[in-house]
C-alpha cells in the first residue's frame, strides 16, 4: 500500500519545503535589519512583475532545464554527474566552433547544428568520466568534478591562444556573425502583437528546452534504452541478470547527460552572449544538481524547479540591486531552498507520512 | 535425541519470558496484533510462522530493536521496560542472528570481548575472557578454538561463537532467529544437542524457525503466528506438523509434491569440465559435468556457498566461466559479448535467479514493468522505437489472473508485494516464456507455505510439459520432494548424483559435508 496519495508526494511535499525554506529566509533577512515582506515583493516585482524580469527569469530557467535535464538522465542510472558546469563550458566552444567558422545562410540551420556541436562536446567530455568508471571504477563524483577545473583551464588556453582576436586584450572569442543571432521573445513575440521586453536575454533557445524536456521524459520512461537506464539505475545486478550491459548504460547515459549540459550553450553563448567569454555558466551545471534533486529527476518536475530557481536568480539579482541586502543572501536564500527541497525532503516527508496514515487509520 | 521431555517446572517459577499485549505496526502494516506469550524457565519455545508473520518483528520488540506500540514485557517476573539491545542484554537475555554479527578477521576472543570489553586495557578483559571461555566449553560442551580467527571457522563454528558471546554477557534467555538456515543436516543436529544441554543447565532458548520438523525435534512449546497475531500456543507433544501447518496458513496444505514419474527425453543440458571463479578470481566451480534432460528436474542440494551460485549465474549469463556447455547439442557462449542474460534468453533458457529481490525484480518498478524484465526486447512490448506499455500491462493482467498474485494490481510496486507473491511475479515470467530450460534457484526462499505449494506445482506442470529444469535450493526436503535426480555440491565438486527415491537426507548431509560414499581424496577437506 502507498503511503500517502501521490498529490502530497509529489505537490505537498515541495511546497511545504519551500514555505519552511522562505521562512527561515525571512528571519535571517529580518536578523540583519531588513522588511522581508519588502524583501519578497521587490523578488517578485523585479522577476515576474514585468517582461523584462520574466525575460531574464526565463533566460535563466533555459539554463536550468538543461543543466537539471543532465543531472537527471545521469541520476536515473545512479550516476551522479557533478560536472555539468564542465560540460557546459565546453558545450560552448563547440557552438562557438560551429558559429565562428561556418557561413550560415540562416540562423535556423545555425542553431540545429549549433546544437549538434554543443552536445557533442558537452557528450564528449561526460564521456572520458564515464569510460574511467566503468572501466577502470574511478569514481565518477571524482572524476566529474575534476574535469570541471580541466574544463576551465582548457577553456581558458583556448580562448586566450587560439580564438581571440588579434589585438584584442579580451580572454574571449570574436562577436558572432549577424547571421547566428537567435531570436530573442521579443522578437518571436512580435508577429503576434504581443510586447514583450527588448532587453531581456531570453531566446528561441527556451523551446528547444522544452522539447528536451519533453524528449527526455519520452527517453526514460518510454523507450527501451530508458527502462534499462532505470533499471540498472536501481539494481547493478537486477541488470546484471536482465542483460543489461552496466558498461553500455554507463557509457550511454553519461553521453546523454554530457549533450544536454553541453547544449546549454545555445541559449548562453549564442542567444546572449553570442561570443565566448570566460566563466560564460556562471554556475549553471551546480545549480542543475539542485534543480534535478528538487525535480525528483522527472522532466516535468525539473521544468518547474528550473522557473523556480531562474525566479530566484532574477529576484535575487534585483534584491542585490535595489536593497543593502548583500549579494551573499541571495546565495543564502538559494541554498536554504536546495537544502529543504534536497538534503531534508525526509524532515517534511515522515510526519506528512504519518499524518496521512492518521486520517487513513480514522476514516477506516 | 530426547526432545519433547523438557523440565516440567511450570507450576513454581514465574516465566522467564512473558509478553502481555504487545502491538506494533510500520505505517499501514500491523506486525503484531495483541500478542502475548509466557515461556517457563529451562524450556524450548519455538515460535513458527510463515515469512511476515510477525516472528522477527516480536523478538526485535523484545530484544529492543523496535518499540512496541503497546504491551508489557515481564522478565523472570519483573516487568521490564527494553529500549534498546544494551538493556535486553542486561536483561539477560541474548540473541543469536540468521546473518552472523561477527567481525571476520577478529579471533573467536576477541569477538567474544567485542563490546563487553572493560577499563582501557584489552589485555586483562581478553585474559577474563579465556578463563570464561574454558567454563562455559565444559560447562555446555561448546569446544572453539579461542584463537582460531572467524573467517577461518565453518558456520557451525561461527554460530557457536554467537552463542558463546550471548553467554559470556550472562544470558539466561537466548533467542535463536532461524538459526539452521545456513547448517548441514548434521551440524543442525550438533547445534540441537547443545541446544538441549543448554535448557538441562536452566537456560531458556526461543526458536524462530519456519521448518516443522526442527519445532517438532526440540521443543516444549510451541506458538504460532499468522499475519502478526498469535494463534495458538501448544505444547508440542500434543500436537502433528499437519495441525502446526494448518494453524500457519489458516487452512489445509499439502506438505508433500504430488509428483509423478518423470518421462525423461533428450539432454538439453550437458555441461563438462566446467570452471567458474567469482568476482575475486577465486574457483568457486571447480570443473564440474552434468546433464539435464527434457521433462525431467535435477536438483542440486548443498550448504549456500559452495559453487551452487556462481554455477546458476554461469548459466544465467550473469559470469563467464571455462569449459563447455551444451544446449540442445549447440555450445553455449561462455564469454564475449553473448555471454549475457539476453543472449542466454534467446537462446531459449529461462532464468529464476536466487535473490529476486537484488536480481529478479527492481524493487521501485511496478509489477508490469517488473514483467518485462530481462524480455524487454521482445516485440511484443514494443511499438516503434517506444515500448508498448498497453501490451505489456495487458500482459501483466493476464499473468497476475493465472498465477494468482495478489493484490491483483499491476500499478502496484514490486516491493508492495509480499514474498511469495513476488516470487510469483518472477516464476510467472519465467515460466510463461517456454523456455527449453528453466533455471530455477531457491525458489521458495522466503515464501510462504501457500505460495509454495503454488510454485511447486508450476515447476512440476513445467517438468510434465517436457522442459528441462535445473533447480537449485539449500532446503534439502525442497530438492528431495521436487527433483528426479539429485546432485550434491561440496566446495565446487559434484560429490555424487543420487535419486531421490534411493537416498535420505543422511546420506546427502554427508555429501553436503564434503563426506562422499567412496574413499574421495576431497574428504580430507575441511
Amino acid at each position: 500500500m502507498e503511503k500517502m496519495p501521490r498529490w502530497a508526494d509529489v505537490v505537498l511535499i515541495p511546497l511545504i519545503s519551500l514555505i519552511l525554506a522562505a521562512a527561515i529566509s525571512a528571519v535571517v533577512i529580518l536578523a540583519i535589519g531588513e522588511d522581508p515582506v519588502a524583501a519578497v515583493r521587490l523578488m517578485v516585482d523585479g522577476a515576474l512583475g514585468s517582461t523584462y524580469g520574466w525575460g531574464y527569469t526565463l533566460y535563466y530557467a533555459t539554463n536550468f532545464m538543461f543543466t537539471g535535464l543532465a543531472v537527471a538522465v545521469a541520476f536515473h542510472a545512479r550516476l551522479f554527474n557533478i560536472g555539468g558546469e564542465g560540460q557546459a563550458m565546453l558545450g560552448g566552444l563547440g557552438v562557438a566552433l560551429v558559429a565562428l567558422y561556418v557561413p550560415w545562410p540562416h540562423w535556423s540551420f545555425a542553431l540545429i547544428f549549433a546544437v549538434a556541436g554543443a552536445a557533442l562536446f558537452g557528450a564528449v567530455w561526460a564521456a572520458v568520466p564515464a569510460y574511467l568508471q566503468a572501466r577502470r571504477g574511478s569514481h565518477i563524483v571524482i572524476t566529474t568534478i575534476m574535469f570541471n577545473f580541466i574544463a576551465a583551464a582548457v577553456l581558458n588556453y583556448v580562448l586566450v591562444n587560439l580564438l581571440r582576436p588579434a589585438g584584442s586584450m579580451d580572454p574571449a572569442s570574436a562577436r558572432f556573425p549577424e547571421a547566428v543571432h537567435l531570436p530573442t521573445l521579443h522578437e518571436m513575440l512580435a508577429p503576434f502583437g504581443i510586447a514583450f521586453s527588448k532587453a531581456a536575454p531570453a531566446n528561441v533557445s527556451l523551446l528547444v528546452a522544452l522539447l528536451a524536456c519533453l524528449l527526455v521524459w519520452l527517453l526514460i520512461w518510454r523507450t527501451r534504452l530508458g527502462y534499462e537506464i532505470r533499471a540498472y539505475g536501481h539494481s547493478e545486478t537486477g541488470a546484471l541478470y536482465a542483460g543489461i550491459s552496466p558498461f553500455k548504460i554507463t557509457m550511454i547515459a553519461m553521453i546523454i547527460s554530457g549533450a544536454l549540459a553541453g547544449m546549454m550553450a545555445i541559449n548562453n553563448v549564442m542567444g546572449e552572449a553570442e561570443r565566448l567569454v570566460l566563466n560564460a555558466t556562471e554556475g549553471a551545471g551546480f545549480i542543475g544538481i539542485a534543480v534535478a534533486l528538487m525535480g525528483r529527476s522527472h522532466p516535468f518536475g525539473v521544468f518547474l524547479a528550473a522557473i523556480l530557481f531562474g525566479f530566484l536568480y532574477q529576484g535575487g539579482a534585483e534584491l542585490a540591486l535595489w536593497t543593502s541586502i548583500p549579494r551573499e543572501l541571495i546565495v543564502v536564500i538559494q541554498a536554504l531552498v536546495i537544502l529543504f527541497t534536497g538534503a531534508l525532503d525526509n524532515m517534511v516527508r515522515m510526519p506528512l507520512e504519518a499524518l496521512f496514515l492518521r486520517l487513513r487509520k480514522r476514516r477506516a | 535425541m530426547s526432545a519433547s521431555s523438557g523440565p516440567e517446572r511450570h507450576t513454581s517459577a514465574a516465566p522467564a519470558i512473558e509478553l502481555r499485549g504487545i502491538s506494533k505496526s510500520f505505517g499501514p502494516v500491523q506486525a503484531n496484533k495483541d500478542i502475548s506469550i509466557r515461556v517457563m524457565p529451562g524450556t524450548i519455545h519455538g515460535i513458527i510462522g510463515e515469512n511476515g508473520a510477525g516472528k522477527s518483528t516480536l523478538m526485535s520488540i523484545l530484544y529492543g530493536f523496535y518499540k512496541a506500540d503497546k504491551g508489557e514485557i515481564f522478565i523472570a517476573g519483573r516487568k521490564t521496560e527494553i529500549p534498546d539491545s544494551q538493556a535486553a542484554i542486561a536483561a539477560g537475555i541474548g540473541m543469536v542472528f540468521q546473518h552472523f554479527k561477527l567481525v571476520e578477521n577478529f579471533t573467536v576472543l576477541e569477538n567474544i570481548v567485542l563490546g563487553a570489553e572493560e577499563g582501557w586495557l584489552l589485555r586483562p578483559s581478553l585474559a577474563k575472557a579465556r578463563r570464561s571461555l574454558l567454563d562455559l566449553a565444559s560447562e555446555y560442551g561448546l569446544n572453539v578454538d579461542p584463537d582460531a580467527v572467524i573467517e577461518d571457522l565453518g558456520v557451525g563454528m561461527q554460530q557457536r561463537v554467537e552463542i558463546l558471546k550471548a553467554l559470556y554477557r550472562q544470558a539466561d534467555i537466548l533467542i535463536l532467529d532461524e538459526p539452521t538456515g545456513v547448517l548441514t543436516p548434521s551440524e543442525a543436529d550438533q547445534l540441537f544437542r547443545i541446544l538441549d544441554r543448554l535448557r538441562a543447565e536452566g537456560k531458556t532458548i526461543v526458536l524462530i524457525t519456519h521448518k516443522l520438523r526442527e519445532i517438532m525435534d526440540i521443543t516444549d512449546t510451541v506458538s504460532v503466528m499468522r499475519r502478526g497475531e498469535m494463534t495458538a500456543t501448544v505444547r508440542t507433544s500434543e500436537t502433528s506438523p499437519a495441525e502446526l501447518a494448518e494453524l500457519m496458513v489458516g487452512r489445509k496444505v499439502l506438505l508433500r509434491v504430488d509428483k509423478t514419474p518423470a518421462r525423461p527425453g533428450a539432454t538439453v543440458l550437458e555441461i563438462r569440465g566446467l570452471h567458474v571463479s567469482d568476482e575475486k578470481g577465486v574457483e568457486r566451480v571447480k570443473g564440474i559435468d552434468l546433464t539435464v534432460r527434457a521433462g525431467e528436474i535435477v536438483g542440486i542440494a548443498g550448504v549456500a556457498g559452495n559453487g551452487q551460485s556462481e554455477l546458476l549465474e554461469l548459466l544465467g549469463g550473469m559470469r563467464g566461466g571455462k569449459g563447455a556447455v551444451l544446449l540442445n547439442g549447440a555450445p553455449l557462449d561462455l564469454a564475449g559479448p553473448h555471454a549475457d542474460g539476453r543472449g542466454r534468453r534467446n537462446r531459449g533458457i529461462a532464468h529464476v535467479p536466487e535473490d529476486r529481490q537484488r536480481e529478479g525484480l527492481i524493487m521501485d518498478f511496478h509489477a508490469w514493468e517488473n514483467v518485462a524484465f530481462g524480455y524487454h526486447h521482445d516485440p511484443a512490448y514494443r511499438s516503434g522505437v517506444l515500448m508498448n506499455n498497453a501490451a505489456l500491462r495487458a500482459d501483466t493482467d493476464a499473468k497476475i489472473e493465472k498465477f494468482d498474485i495478489r493484490p491483483a494490481n499491476g500499478w502496484q510496486t514490486a516491493r508492495n508485494f509480499s514474498g511469495g507473491n513476488q516470487q510469483k511475479i518472477v516464476v510467472a515470467r519465467e515460466i510463461e516464456r517456454n523456455p527449453d530450460l528453466l533455471l530455477i534457484g531457491q525458489p521458495t526462499r522466503g515464501v510462504d507455505i501457500g505460495a509454495i505449494e503454488f510454485i511447486h506445482k508450476q515447476i512440476m506442470a513445467l517438468r510434465d510439459q517436457g522442459k528441462a529444469i535445473l533447480l537449485v535450493s539449500v532446503e534439502l526436503e525442497e530438492i528431495l520432494s521436487l527433483s528426479d535426480r539429485v546432485a550434491v555440491m561440496f566446495d565446487g565438486h559434484i560429490m555424487g548424483e543420487r535419486l531421490p527415491g534411493e537416498t535420505d537426507e543422511k546420506e546427502l548431509g554427508l555429501l553436503m559435508a564434503g563426506v562422499s560414499g567412496q574413499s574421495d581424496p576431497l574428504a580430507a577437506v575441511n
